[in-house]
C-alpha cells in the first residue's frame, strides 16, 4: 500500500514536472527582483530609484523585469500551491528552477542592466569591480547548479514516463 | 530654487474656482450613488439572493474614494500640488475603481430591472464597440496611454487652466481605470471573456507602462512642477502602482488557481490499481 502510494507520487511528479520547474523559474525571478528592491534599494539604499544615466531602453527593460518580478511572486506561488494539491511537488526540481529562474535574471540585471544600459550601479561612489564581480559570479553559480538539478530530475522523469507501461 | 517655486505660482490656475460649489456638487453626486446602490439591493433582494455585505463595503468606500479625489481638503491641494495631485489619481484612478468593480454595479443593475430591460442591456453589451472597448489590450491602452499623454504633453498644464478640461479628464482617469480593471477580473457580469494567460501577459505590460511612466515623471516631471513634487509624486506612483497592482495580479491568480481545481481527487488517484 505504501510503496503503491509512493509510486503515485513519483507518477504525479513526472506528469506535473514541468508546472514543478515554472513555478520555481518564476519564483526565482520573483525572489531576486524582491531582494533587489527590499534590501538594495530601501533598506542599504545603495541602488537608486532613477540614474540620470539610463539609456531608455533600460527604462522599458526595468518597466518590464520589475512588472514581470512582481506578478511572478505571486503567480508561482499559486503554481506551487496547485501542484501540492495534486500531491505533485518535487523540491528537487522546484529549487532547481529557483536557481535558475534566479540566477538568470541576476545575470541579466547585473550584465546587461546595469553595465550596458546603465540602469543603476550596484553601488555608488565606491570601487564597483568587486561588487561586479561578486554580483555576476554568483549568478553564474545559481544558474550551473539550477541546471544540474534540472537535467538530474529529468532524467528521473523519463525514467519514471518509461516504467509507466 | 526660489526661482522655481515663483514660477510655479506665476503658473497657477487663472480661473476662479468656487470649491464650496463643487463640494457640494460632488457630495451631491456621492450621495446619490450610494443611495441608488442601496436602494436596488434591497429592493432586489426581495427577488433574488441577499446582496452580500462586503459588495456594500466596496461601493461605499469606492465612493468614498471619488469624493476624496474629486472635493475637500485633497482635491484643492492637488490643484497645486504634484503630489497631491498622485494622491487623488492613485485613489480615482486605481482604488476606486477596483473597489467599484468589487461591488459588481452591472450584476446589481441586471438583476434590479425588469427582466426584458435586462435583456436588452446584455444584448447591448454583446454589440462589437463595447467589445473592442472591453478588451484588456483596448482597456490598457486606453488607461496608461492616457496617462503617458496626461503627463507628458501640455495638457497637464492645460488641465489646469480649463475647467472643462479638468472634468473632461478626471471622468477618462476614473472610466480607463474602472475598464481596465473590469477587463482583467471577472468579478461582474463579463459578456466577452479572455484566457488567464491573454489577460496576465495584457497585465504585465500594462504594469511595466505604469512603471515607466513613474519613473519617467521622475526625471521629466510636467511642465510647472517643481522638481521636487515631482521626484515624490513619480514614487508615490511607482509605489503606490505595485500595491494596487497586487491586488489585481492576486485575484486574477486565485481565479485561475481555483478554476484549475484538479477534477479527480488525488485521493482517489491513490485508491486506483
Amino acid at each position: 500500500m505504501k510503496k503503491e502510494k509512493r509510486a503515485d507520487h513519483a507518477m504525479q511528479r513526472a506528469r506535473f514536472s514541468a508546472r514543478n520547474l515554472g513555478s520555481g523559474v518564476l519564483f526565482g525571478l520573483g525572489l531576486v527582483g524582491f531582494i533587489d528592491e527590499a534590501v538594495f534599494h530601501q533598506l542599504l539604499h545603495w541602488h537608486h530609484f532613477y540614474d540620470k544615466a539610463t539609456s531608455d531602453i533600460g527604462l522599458v527593460s526595468d518597466g518590464l523585469f520589475h512588472a514581470l518580478s512582481w506578478f511572478a511572486t505571486i503567480g508561482s506561488s499559486f503554481m506551487l500551491a496547485d501542484v501540492h494539491r495534486r500531491h505533485a511537488f518535487w523540491p528537487k526540481r522546484w529549487v532547481g528552477g529557483v536557481l535558475l529562474g534566479g540566477g538568470v535574471f541576476q545575470l541579466y540585471d547585473g550584465i546587461i542592466q546595469h553595465k550596458w544600459m546603465r540602469l543603476h550601479q550596484i553601488r555608488y561612489n565606491v570601487d564597483i569591480r568587486p561588487y561586479d564581480w561578486i554580483w555576476n559570479v554568483i549568478a553564474a553559480i545559481m544558474i550551473i547548479v539550477g541546471i544540474i538539478l534540472i537535467v538530474r530530475t529529468q532524467t528521473h522523469v523519463s525514467m519514471t514516463k518509461g516504467s509507466k507501461s | 530654487m526660489s526661482k522655481q517655486t515663483m514660477s510655479f505660482v506665476s503658473e497657477m490656475p487663472n480661473y476662479s474656482v468656487d470649491w464650496l460649489l463643487i463640494d457640494w456638487i460632488v457630495g451631491l453626486f456621492i450621495f446619490i450613488m450610494i443611495f441608488i446602490y442601496i436602494a436596488a439591493a434591497l429592493l432586489s433582494n426581495r427577488n433574488y439572493r441577499t446582496w452580500p455585505t462586503h459588495r456594500y463595503i466596496c461601493w461605499l468606500a469606492g465612493a468614498a474614494c471619488i469624493g476624496l479625489s474629486l472635493s475637500g481638503p485633497l482635491a484643492r491641494l492637488a490643484h497645486t500640488n504634484f503630489t497631491a495631485h498622485m494622491v487623488g489619481h492613485l485613489l480615482l484612478g486605481m482604488l476606486g475603481p477596483l473597489l467599484i468593480a468589487f461591488s459588481a454595479p452591472m450584476t446589481l443593475l441586471l438583476r434590479t430591472l425588469p427582466v426584458a430591460v435586462s435583456r436588452r442591456i446584455t444584448n447591448g453589451l454583446k454589440n462589437q464597440a463595447i467589445r473592442t472597448l472591453m478588451h484588456p489590450a483596448t482597456a490598457s491602452v486606453l488607461n496608461i496611454g492616457g496617462l503617458w499623454v496626461l503627463y507628458t504633453t501640455g495638457l497637464y498644464m492645460l488641465m489646469h487652466h480649463n475647467p472643462l478640461w479638468h472634468i473632461l479628464i478626471h471622468i477618462h482617469i476614473f472610466a480607463a481605470g474602472y475598464f481596465f480593471t473590469v477587463s482583467l477580473i471577472y468579478v461582474d457580469v463579463t459578456p466577452h471573456r479572455y484566457s488567464y494567460r491573454v489577460r496576465a501577459v495584457i497585465l504585465i505590460f500594462a504594469m511595466a507602462g505604469h512603471g515607466m511612466l513613474s519613473k519617467h515623471i521622475y526625471a521629466y516631471p510636467p511642465v510647472s512642477v517643481p522638481a521636487e513634487q515631482g521626484r515624490l509624486g513619480s514614487m508615490l506612483m511607482y509605489y503606490g502602482g505595485d500595491a494596487i497592482d497586487l491586488i489585481l495580479v492576486f485575484w486574477l491568480c486565485m481565479q485561475w488557481y481555483k478554476s484549475a481545481r484538479p477534477l479527480v481527487f488525488a485521493t482517489t488517484i491513490h485508491s486506483r490499481d
